[in-house]
């Protein structure tokens, strides 16, 4: 695909992120733009890498996407939002002054009053407190999960996808033998030796049994990426399986890695829940979402307000990560530049 | 099995695989009209549907309905009343000759003779079949031949002390002197067996064949049996419904649904979360009913820092920082009672409950828990680990529940906390290997409603069900002083001097009785629950 | 491709030991099962050792391993611990799973590519927003809950259905329980055919499409969704025995009789037999299934090849 990219106007993520893309491509110097992902191969291979002027560098795609994305108000908002939730699971008492395990049975399950926005829970726990404190527990577990098994599922996957052969195949047993593991026993005996009270454990757990998902899915795309012209045109110039891999076919084969990753950070801290159900995940007094929601759904049908803040809260870190990972999606994609 | 153990423990930790939380193990009773037949929620039971193997609520259920003993509990007071036996003597206490009456069969037509019964209790006995209540047989002399302990080879496939006088007698030569035997005669375990057992296992294990008010019309493993009233019956406790078809739920909150919508006639276990909406949902078609069950916090006396002296104070320290009203109040919404002894109120007071036994050492009171928990030397490790197994959703809740109350009265946020176990196996082999960090779960069901059996199982030394390993001299010897007793009033004090001093060693936690509690659908009437807490299926009316 | 089939089958029977052998182990190191067995109370003795001999878990893990392997190339998979065979239980519960996947499955690729497709051309509109809201209510609300609330709802308040599926499990009983069970796979279905249609819609076979004055329905269909689809079909090939198995929370609810419950009492119980067993069918699904989707990858894109 190595002629001019199209710049017909384009429609998402609001009107506004597009105006910004367009500015910023003009802005900037829209032909050196246009020149540098993928039409510049062409050209200045195969000296790249190690050679090219340094001027060069700041415009690959990497950095044309950063630049595209601090201008892009979704990214913004987005970042703000994580930035709040990063603050509060740091210092959880700049915004509560409660503490989240004192916790008085006669007021059980009592809604909204004074002091307390929103209510009580079955332990007669206020809510607010233990949404604010358990932000900590759940964005880490969240975060960190979704980091790890982004990272091995997508190197492991896309490796496999790229060269294919027998290190495919190896690895394409592997995660189906993963893929067999039941959560539950998986669960109930990697974890149930451990005894630390820390959130490694479990994070540790969920990269375990959750990288085959995306090795799976970057496989795949990275299989139908390869397949480009602009790939075949690449290594037909020599260009190098790193260079390959990082320039042409990742940004092309990243986007359902994120779409995958960003959905799955919140099942993972809905996972946390299931694994405390089971015995074996956090337990108290260790404060989360998970567990919180988790105890909350069983009174579903006399308080629901206490399944309302803990499931908007990981409902919000969900929207602000799908919102991030979209931006950064969009970022990455030349099409649309 | 040493000791007077005829015991089971509480089935909700049993019935835990099957996510249900009810307990139970009794039936019962009265006359005839056929008819319509009523749905009832069901678990899968965990062993096979023999009669001595069977250890848990959900496969007792169906032996109440398809077999009747020597003895049966009467569904209302518990007491154990004659049922195939014309009479049981005895001079000694040591043997008894047991007459059967004449006129019952099995409803293949076979006769209940003093054959089936000593045929069905040497098998239950012997070691080769694997039964999981052969204990029940330890008493009779024998035993330990059919089912030596420690690795021991089986030298005998029958209990020399059971023979066969004629076609309706036969004679029990115990192994120790035992005046109660008789009324321990009801429990399942002790069921007359047909011929057809024996001959055809197999398929007698895939539709039981027993002497009951019902017989198995289907039975699809892990999904329904068809029960139906059995036209032949002899009793005078003929089912009063056409039959029974018992359901397996997998989650009881679907079992109470379908009841709402109307697909489910009976649910005898009602979820702890829908316990508030019960009365809006059903009305009166609720019962919630005492039944045999206490739950208590056992301590592991095997580990010093809970044994050393001065650990009594610290103990019942705990003991007085659990708000046992509110949360029997606000967490099972009334479904339980604050214990204020250890036996259960469906014993009666002459049976041996006494109310406010435990006195003080029951009473919540922050402050005086605090002051106790001070001057025994603090709590061991600065926390308490309540270990309780998580595969049922209902016990972290209480812990929950409890640990809160702890700290708060202690007025330390990490004072105690609950320290789930994944699995109820993994949970009994900890117990069993010893392992248990601080206090832990412990409930028992009554096997029949006698205070020995409250007592005895639980905090003799070494007695089989002892998992704390709680042991003291004084105790012991004042249980075994009741047990040589032979009047009944005069066993009793006895026991509850006993008591007093498992209080004074606060030897276990008291928590709460537990009820048994049943939603109906309005075709129903005339529904009870035994002490035992299972439904009183042939006393129920349909339309 | 006949060969590179045959090359696959084959790599079945590495996994198929491999998997076994992972699950049997695993079962095995949560301990001893027979503790669960006697309620609460200790075994006693004597029976339990005789237990132990009779389900052979008296001897060395890897000779149980052995016997076990032997028995199932014979096709014994053992009796569970009520007495019941391990094969009778697959025959009950499979069955009725498989409808529910199927089920499921048909949910996430009807509406979820769907509004996929929708929500892809039609990026940053109300219905974007729309789905988008439904898709985090899906994320952060358990299966749990929306089931018991479509439970009490759909069952009890208006009476559409019943609330519990009866042990024949039809299709039409299924359509509920297979809507929870996909609601969480067809967020990722949704936004995983939005994001590619989006990506793709500016490809240059589409504007050539397009420019040929081909039909709007036909661009979309033809060129636009099939070119779309290998990350949505990866998804869902992956996620077919994640149904299968990991059905436990819906199965419960609605009380199914299927896999996910059978493998959940199986595991609860330490009951080797009948984890392995099933453990060991859901891996041949998965096998089949990824096979499925490879070879699928070819019929969608036909650059791609195997040899």
């Amino acid at each position: 695909m190595p002629e001019p990219l199209p710049q017909e106007p384009y429609t998402s993520g609001g009107g506004r992120a597009a105006e910004d893309g367009a500015i910023a491509a003009t802005g900037m110097g829209g032909a050196m733009d246009l020149a540098t992902s993928e039409g510049e191969t062409l050209e200045k291979s195969p000296g790249w890498p190690g050679g090219g002027d340094p001027q060069d560098r700041p415009r690959s795609l990497w950095s044309d996407a950063w630049r595209d994305l601090r201008r892009n108000p979704v990214f913004i908002i987005s970042g703000l939002v994580i930035l709040f939730l990063v603050l509060i699971s740091l210092w959880p008492s700049l915004i509560a002054s409660g503490n989240p395990l004192k916790c008085d049975l006669a007021k059980a399950q009592e809604g909204s009053q004074a002091g307390h926005p929103f209510g009580f829970d079955g332990q007669g726990c206020d809510v607010y407190t233990r949404t604010v404190y358990g932000a900590r527990t759940s964005v880490t577990v969240g975060v960190c999960a979704t980091l790890g098994v982004a990272l091995l599922g997508s190197v492991l996957g896309g490796l496999a996808g790229f060269f294919g052969g027998s290190g495919d195949s190896v690895l394409s047993r592997i995660t189906d033998i993963f893929f067999a593991i039941p959560v539950v026993l998986g669960g109930l005996v990697l974890l149930s030796v451990v005894t630390s009270d820390s959130v490694w454990p479990v994070i540790g757990f969920m990269v375990l049994l959750g990288w085959p998902q995306i090795s799976r899915i970057a496989r795949g795309s990275v299989i139908t990426a390869k397949q480009n012209d602009y790939v075949q045109a690449a290594r037909a110039l020599g260009a190098s399986h790193s260079r390959l891999l990082l320039r042409h076919i990742a940004p092309n084969a990243v986007a359902p890695v994120i779409v995958v990753a960003t959905i799955a950070l919140g099942t993972y801290i809905a996972l946390e829940a299931t694994l405390s159900y089971l015995g074996v995940g956090l337990k108290p007094p260790t404060v989360s979402w998970g567990i919180d929601i988790s105890a909350a759904s069983q009174n579903i049908r006399n308080a629901p307000h206490m399944l309302l803040w803990p499931a908007g809260a990981l409902a919000l870190t969900v929207l602000a990560f799908i919102m991030l990972g979209d931006a950064v999606r969009d970022a990455l994609d030349p099409k649309l530049r | 099995m040493r000791g007077a153990t005829h015991a089971k423990w509480v089935a909700c930790a049993t019935a835990a695989a099957l996510t249900a939380t009810a307990c139970g193990g009794g039936g019962s009773a009265s006359g005839g009209d056929t008819g319509a037949v009523l749905s009832s929620s069901w678990g899968d039971p965990q062993n096979p549907l023999e009669p001595a193997n069977t250890n848990e609520v959900q496969g007792g259920k169906v032996l109440d309905m398809i077999f009747r003993s020597l003895k049966r509990y009467d569904p209302e007071t518990g007491k154990a009343e004659d049922m195939l036996a014309e009479k049981i003597e005895t001079s000694d206490s040591q043997t008894f000759t047991i007459t059967v009456k004449d006129g019952w069969t099995f409803s293949n037509g076979e006769k209940v003779t003093a054959q089936s019964f000593v045929d069905a209790w040497n098998y239950g006995a012997s070691l080769k079949n694997n039964q999981k209540n052969a204990y029940f047989f330890g008493y009779i002399e024998g035993y330990d031949k059919t089912h030596p302990e420690n690795g021991g080879k089986q030298s005998a496939d029958t209990l020399s002390g059971l023979d066969v006088v004629d076609a309706r007698t036969f004679t029990v030569r115990l192994n120790q002197k035992f005046s109660t035997f008789p009324d321990t005669l009801g429990y399942p375990a002790y069921a007359p067996l047909p011929k057809a057992f024996f001959d055809d296992h197999e398929a007698w294990v895939k539709k039981p064949v027993g002497n009951g008010p019902y017989t198995v019309d289907s039975y699809t493993k892990g999904s329904q049996m068809s029960l139906r009233a059995w036209d032949g019956y002899p009793g005078d406790d003929k089912a009063q419904n056409g039959g029974v078809d018992l359901k397996v739920y997998t989650d009881n909150n679907t079992a109470y649904t379908d009841l709402m919508a109307g697909n489910l006639d009976l649910v005898d276990d009602v979820p702890a979360s829908q316990l508030k909406n019960v009365r809006n949902d059903l009305g009166d078609r609720y019962i919630n009913t005492p039944a045999g069950i206490i739950q208590t916090l056992a301590f592991p006396f095997y580990d010093d820092a809970w044994n050393k002296p001065g650990m009594e104070k610290v103990r019942t320290g705990l003991s007085r920082a659990i708000n046992r009203e509110q949360i029997t109040d606000t967490i099972f919404q009334k479904t339980r009672t604050p214990a204020t002894d250890w036996t259960s109120p469906v014993l009666g007071e002459d049976g041996g409950f006494k109310e406010g036994l435990c006195g003080d050492a029951c009473e919540y009171d922050a402050a005086a828990a605090k002051k106790l928990i001070e001057e025994g030397g603090g709590l061991p490790g600065g926390q308490v680990k309540i270990t309780y197994n998580a595969d049922t959703g209902s016990h972290g809740q209480w812990v929950d529940a409890v640990c809160n109350s702890i700290n708060n009265a202690l007025d330390n946020d990490r004072a105690c906390v609950g320290n789930p176990v994944g699995t109820f196996a993994d949970f009994r082999n900890q117990i069993g290997d010893e392992k248990m960090p601080g206090p832990f779960r412990a409930g028992w069901q009554m096997d029949y409603p006698l205070i020995q059996n409250f007592l005895q199982p639980l905090y003799y030394t070494n007695a089989s069900s002892n998992d704390g390993k709680w042991t003291n001299k004084d105790f012991d010897k004042l249980v075994d002083e009741a047990n040589a007793e032979t009047d009944t009033a005069k066993a009793v004090a006895k026991f509850q001097e006993a008591e007093e001093v498992l209080r004074d060693n606060m030897g276990a936690i008291p928590l709460w009785y537990q009820n048994g509690s049943a939603g109906y659908s309005d075709r129903l009437s005339n529904v009870k629950l035994n002490p035992f807490s299972v439904p009183v299926y042939d006393e129920i009316k349909v339309g | 491709m006949g060969r590179y089939v045959v090359r696959r089958l084959l790599q079945m029977i590495p996994v198929f030991v491999g998997s076994t052998l992972l699950i049997f182990l695993m079962v095995n190191v949560m301990g001893d099962p027979i503790a669960g067995l006697c309620g609460d109370k200790q075994c006693d003795p004597a029976t339990a050792a005789q237990l132990e001999k009779e389900f052979g878990l008296d001897k060395p893990v890897w000779q149980q391993y052995l016997t076990y392997m032997g028995n199932v190339f014979t096709g014994d998979f053992g009796t569970a611990f009520n007495g019941q065979e391990v094969t009778e239980l697959m025959a009950t519960a499979f069955p009725v799973t498989i409808r529910l996947t199927i089920v499921a499955i048909l949910f996430e690729v009807v509406i979820g590519i769907t509004l996929g497709v929708i929500t892809g051309l039609r990026r940053g509109r109300p219905v974007d927003t729309t789905v988008l809201m439904f898709t985090l209510v899906v994320i952060s609300v358990p299966t749990f809950v929306t089931g018991l609330l479509l439970q009490l709802l759909l069952g009890v308040e208006w009476g559409w259905i019943k609330p519990s599926v009866s042990t024949e499990a039809t299709f039409g009983e299924l359509i509920v329980p297979g809507l929870v069970l996909a609601s969480v796979s067809l967020a990722y279905v949704t936004r995983l055919t939005r994001t590619s249609i989006a990506e793709n819609k500016r490809s240059d076979y589409v504007r050539t499409a397009v420019a040929k004055g081909l039909p709007r329905r036909r661009v979309i269909t033809r060129h636009l969704l099939r070119n779309s689809l290998i990350p949505v079909v990866t998804f869902i090939g992956t996620d077919i025995g994640a149904l299968m198995g990991g059905a436990i929370v819906t199965e419960r609810i609605f009380n199914i009789h299927g896999v996910g419950y059978q493998l959940y009492q199986g595991i609860l119980r330490q009951n080797t037999q009948t984890v392995v067993g099933f453990v060991t069918v859901l891996v041949l699904v998965f096998l089949v299934a990824n096979l499925i989707v490879d070879l699928l990858y070819a019929v969608l894109d036909p650059r791609i090849r195997y040899a």
